[in-house]
């Protein structure tokens, strides 16, 4: 594989840009592969890597039944953090974070990691209480965490609402400086090049019609272009994991919700940080562009339709407004929906399943950008060793059956509620 | 935005309503002995469709009253809604 450097852009640039390799070929599906990875997002093209460089299981399938990136990985707000309580939370995204620096590196394809803190709002005394506790335990995880009052965060955020007669007013907040962003689309870009130039086939266009299990092992898969065998399948299809748990009997504790996003016109640089409001579900960072990058609740019923409605877009952009009244002077220039795999504790699962080669990667909500190196590493451990790695131990499948949920919001089985 | 047909009130939007979620889910009868598993089953599990899903929603900014929603998950095109007690055969 062709290196990118400053020295391969420059003899590129005196061949105007016509010889680069490509990035990643388009093979036909085999007939048999060691791993079969579903999903083409970035979980699936990260459990592809690490299987190739962590486990040298270079027999590997990636099949996509759209194009790479083209879900969720395309479509989130690109946060990256580990702003946990939970030590299962905590250590599985801190470790994460570890990659997320060294990514760029790693991958030789520049993802733009800008660690640039992310700044939870507070806006009652009760609230400030509670940060204090998850920022000590954030730091009990070693994962850095600073409690901010008023003054410090109006320091970081003027632009912010600070005035007296608010209905939230801003009592201060919790801040984790390493947290940051990524360009979303150069991280799956990035994991498919390196897993391409390691032997793994990415095979786009491929669409699952059924598995092969008997005596409650897996035997293959069925695709709109050919049977493949596989000594082991890994799922990683996010929103999509309930239709193809039916074709495996399975029923599973997600559901499938629709999450609107959205960007304003570019303005010059205004907001250093990621903030989150407090009183609501709503959050914003400014990309390099200039746009103010938006987010906030789900649509709040069950959706496959990957685009959002007006009213919950509206809900969502009042707490924004409220918290930054100069929102309300931008034009907005896109919004978009993408579909959520909504486990009912909000945490993922990583697991093996009851059948025999066959591994589980869902249930990632509002959080599975930021967990895609994480993630795609202990799944690939979970796969290359059939066992769960200690990092991704409590995102059993069974803890709904068990009792032992990692509830970080205290939502219970109503994710769709904020 | 959606408008949903309360069999109530009529026709109002979406901002009236909240979601409850799939109304084919049953709870176990009372005094029946009941594996973890069944339980768990009723508490979490889920088939999420894709397509025709009959969900509940209640009028929360109308009549207050909880009803059942005939819905398609890819569309959001609505068929039918009935009232909470209604029998809705499939």
């Amino acid at each position: 594989m062709q290196k990118y450097s400053i020295f391969s852009l420059v003899k590129n640039a005196l061949s105007n840009h016509e010889k680069w390799d490509l990035a990643w070929k388009d093979p036909a599906p085999k007939k048999e592969y060691d791993v079969v990875i579903i999903g083409g997002g970035g979980h699936g093209l990260a459990t592809a890597y690490y299987l190739a460089k962590e486990h040298n299981i270079t027999n590997v399938a990636i099949i996509e039944k759209g194009w790479i990136g083209g879900g969720n990985v395309g479509r989130n707000t690109t946060i990256i953090r580990s702003n946990y309580m939970h030590d299962d939370n905590g250590l599985f995204s801190e470790f994460g974070m570890n990659l997320w620096r060294s990514m760029s590196q790693d991958l030789n394809y520049n993802v733009m990691f800008s660690p640039r803190g992310i700044i939870n709002l507070a806006h009652s005394d009760a609230q400030m209480n509670v940060y204090a506790r998850r920022g000590n335990s954030m730091r009990l995880n070693g994962i850095d965490a600073v409690l901010l009052n008023r003054e410090q965060v109006k320091e970081i955020i003027p632009m912010a609402d600070f005035s007296e007669n608010v209905r939230f007013p801003i009592f201060g907040g919790l801040m984790q400086p390493s947290a940051g962003t990524a360009r979303h689309d150069a991280v799956a870009w990035g994991y498919a090049r390196q897993a391409d130039s390691m032997g793994v086939d990415i095979i786009q266009n491929c669409e699952v019609i059924g598995f092969d299990v008997s005596a409650g092992k897996i035997d293959g898969v069925r695709t709109s272009r050919g049977d493949i065998k596989a000594k082991k399948i890994g799922l990683c299809v996010a929103g999509s994991t309930n239709i193809l748990a039916e074709k495996l009997n399975m029923k599973l504790p997600i559901e499938t919700h629709l999450l609107q996003a959205c960007v304003s016109e570019p303005v010059k640089p205004v907001l250093d940080n990621v903030v989150t409001f407090g009183a609501g579900h709503f959050y914003i960072s400014q990309s390099d562009k200039g746009e103010m990058v938006m987010g906030g609740d789900l649509d709040g019923y069950n959706s496959y339709a990957q685009r959002g409605n007006l009213p919950t877009l509206q809900h969502v952009l009042t707490e924004g407004i409220a918290m930054m009244p100069f929102l309300s002077k931008l034009k907005m220039l896109r919004t978009w929906g993408g579909i959520m795999d909504m486990s009912m504790d909000g945490s993922p699962i990583i697991d093996k399943t009851h059948i025999e080669g066959l591994y589980l990667n869902c249930g990632w909500c509002y959080g599975g950008f930021k967990a895609t190196p994480a993630s795609g590493w202990t799944f690939a451990h979970t796969i290359a060793q059939d066992r769960v790695h200690e990092l991704n131990a409590g995102y059993s499948l069974n803890r709904f059956n068990t009792g032992y949920l990692l509830d970080e919001k205290g939502l219970g089985t109503k994710t769709w509620i904020s | 935005m959606l408008y949903i047909n309360c069999p109530h009130c009529g026709m109002r939007s979406q901002n009236e309503f909240s979601y409850g979620g799939d109304a084919s889910i049953k709870r176990p009868e009372l005094n029946k002995e009941i594996s973890d598993n069944e339980w768990n089953d009723f508490v979490y599990n889920r088939k999420s469709l894709r397509g025709k899903h009959l969900e509940l929603w209640q009028h929360i900014s109308g009549c207050r009253q909880w009803i059942k929603v005939e819905r398609d998950t890819a569309t959001h095109e609505i068929f039918r809604t009935f009232k909470a007690d209604e029998e809705v055969a499939s």
